[in-house]
């Protein structure tokens, strides 16, 4: 075994025995859960009343039919404590094995995903092909009871669609839903043996009408819109009186238009005063990168705050802004 | 010197970069102090285009991002339900995103389940869920929601939640308020539904550090109010829970300071990039003094 080898081996078997360590005598990054009972009773023809709730008083529920379930809410481990305290016995609140796994998993995950700045490796590998993987059937799965079902299947057959996956879907059949059918399956012939030109028609109506709709939009919204929004007075007067900076901005803004246009205008040569002012241009593009990249450095240390704090609070329990686990409001 | 940061290897800064930001969000996890914020203008008007708004106003919240971006608009979104639900607006949650309704179920579940459990599902606020198709969704539902949510996310048929008798589409809206992480997102409610009905339809919205450049040219006639990164939750933030908690003499629960906490490891994180832009460019013009190509 070589020398690095040695030390990771190391950090490695130390850093396990200081994770079960804490998790044994501090319970970090174990989940809490609180057991809620639901009863609800048929009052009416189809209509269900929560006895708990307000609504149950202005019915006789006696004799009525009812139902009844228990679900679980996320709890604090401090009202775990509480509760434990004040009756040993309460079942209330109870430790949650699998959102506890889910905390470690996701903790695990985050580490080997950073191990990745050290430098590839199987673990990385690993957690890479989970997320790729786990994503696409989320998309898929997303897209079929999100889409397909209720705005597809549920528009051609509604009562179909109603009796065995969507009990509250309403209407009426609405047959022009056919022909976003057939172009689906026409787009999915393409996984076909033969025949794949026959995805090019569905394809080509997706391009035309997205160019088409996307166009429209870009036109709109940032040409037409931004140049009315271009022309601003560059001489503020607000009840009667000059507002120096306001002007100025507004100064600053007209420069920076016109200049950076300038740069983009290659019809001319850019040498004498359009070689100028294109170069005024380039500094206005420049601190517009320049207020970009800092903007998305701020938005990655964001990303890796949240991560960190994630690893620090809910998983090793260094910290406790929120006060879950301490006394507090 | 020049040697030392030619050679630097740059696991070396990553681990800096990691101490950078570990070490602030450990002190002010243990101590509860942070740095004070002062909102600006933008952060004042996006909070007053709330506050102006009246009881029983109806808002619709888009939820267009994920958990990868979840660091830097969760804060917002935390903020906005909250201060949506402080002011009696009905509050109409939707993504545009598929893992957006997990984001709009956090938001439900620790603000509105903890702080409002008063509010009812469908009366108060309601959730229509994910739908797929990006800008088409916002197309179509800027003049028919039936078109595409023939139920809610719970499979509640449309027309029969009570708050959904009062709306046909996204103009009958008061206030649209967008968190966005990319495409679909605020530059295409912009595109697909401000642009072309701007008197009926306003538009809030709070995005992540990468979008806010492109977003600027909107404000303000498109745009009226934005936030631009953690920096903009940080300072709504401020704003809301200064209205609804310290000026009531409250203290303000951690689980509402989480974009005031982060900007701690940004300000030391910042000041350590600024340190290894200052060494690049000393790199730089060292080899240009040296005449290294």
């Amino acid at each position: 075994m070589d020398r690095q080898k040695l030390i990771w081996t190391v950090v490695c078997v130390v850093g396990a025995l200081g994770l079960i360590i804490n998790a044994v005598t501090r319970d970090a990054g174990s989940v809490y859960v609180k057991n809620v009972d639901h009863e609800f009773a048929l009052v009416e023809d189809e209509k269900w009343v929560d006895v708990s709730s307000d609504d149950a008083l202005d019915y006789d529920l006696e004799g009525k039919e009812r139902i009844n379930w228990s679900s679980e809410e996320q709890a604090n481990y401090r009202d775990y404590q509480e509760a434990n305290k004040a009756k040993p016995s309460q079942s209330k609140y109870s430790f949650s094995l699998s959102r506890t796994f889910g905390v470690w998993i996701a903790a695990m995950f985050t580490l080997f995903i950073m191990s990745f700045l050290f430098k590839d490796n199987p673990f990385y590998k690993f957690a890479e092909s989970v997320v790729v993987g786990v994503s696409a059937a989320y998309w898929m799965v997303v897209g079929f009871w999100d889409v397909i079902i209720p705005n597809l299947f549920g528009k051609l057959s509604p009562s179909f669609i109603n009796s065995w996956a969507m009990p509250g879907l309403e209407g009426e059949a609405d047959l022009l839903y056919l022909v976003p059918l057939v172009l689906g399956i026409m787009l999915l012939w393409r996984l076909a043996p033969s025949g794949t030109w026959i995805s090019r028609w569905p394809l080509a109506f997706i391009i035309g009408t997205t160019a088409g709709i996307r166009l429209i939009g870009f036109i709109h919204a940032d040409f037409l819109s931004q140049i009315r929004n271009s022309i601003i007075p560059l001489a503020v007067f607000e009840n009667g009186s000059f507002m120096f900076w306001d002007s100025f901005l507004n100064l600053i803004l007209i420069i920076g238009v016109l200049t950076a246009i300038v740069y983009f205008f290659f019809s001319i040569e850019h040498k004498g005063l359009v070689g100028k002012t294109a170069r005024v241009g380039i500094w206005f593009l420049m601190i517009t990168f320049g207020a970009a990249f800092g903007y998305t450095v701020m938005g990655r240390i964001a990303l890796l705050a949240i991560r960190l704090e994630f690893l620090f609070d809910d998983w090793l329990w260094i910290i406790d802004p929120a006060m879950n686990r301490i006394a507090g409001t | 010197m020049y040697d030392f940061l030619k050679n630097l290897d740059r696991r070396w800064i990553f681990l800096l970069m990691f101490l950078s930001v570990s070490i602030p969000i450990i002190i002010i996890g243990i101590t509860g102090q942070s740095f004070p914020e002062k909102p600006t203008a933008l952060s004042i008007t996006t909070f007053e285009i709330i506050e102006n708004l009246k009881e029983g106003d109806k808002v619709l919240l888009s939820f267009d991002f994920d958990p990868a971006s979840e660091g830097e608009l969760g804060p917002m979104a935390t903020a906005f339900t909250y201060h949506c639900a402080a002011k009696k607006l009905k509050m109409y949650f939707m993504a545009l995103w598929p893992v957006g309704p997990q984001m709009v179920d956090n938001a439900i579940e620790n603000v509105i389940k903890k702080d409002f459990p008063h509010l009812v599902y469908g009366e108060d606020y309601v959730n229509l869920g994910f739908k797929s198709g990006g800008e088409g969704v916002i197309k179509v539902i800027v003049t028919d929601f039936m078109e595409l949510y023939s139920t809610d996310a719970r499979g509640t048929p449309f027309k029969s939640i009570p708050m959904n008798k009062e709306i046909s589409s996204v103009q009958d809206m008061d206030l649209v308020i967008n968190i966005s992480a990319g495409s679909a997102g605020t530059k295409e409610w912009v595109q697909y539904a401000v642009t072309p009905y701007p008197d009926e339809i306003t538009l809030i919205a709070g995005c992540t550090g990468v979008q806010a450049p492109l977003l600027y040219p909107y404000i303000p006639e498109q745009l009226p109010g934005l936030l631009g990164a953690i920096k903009g939750a940080a300072e709504y933030e401020k704003l809301v829970f200064d209205r609804y908690y310290r000026d009531e003499g409250l203290e303000v629960p951690g689980r509402y300071q989480e974009g005031v906490r982060r900007m701690g490891p940004q300000l030391v994180a910042h000041l350590l990039m600024i340190l290894l832009i200052i060494a690049g460019n000393y790199i730089f013009f060292a080899e240009k003094k040296r005449g290294i190509p």
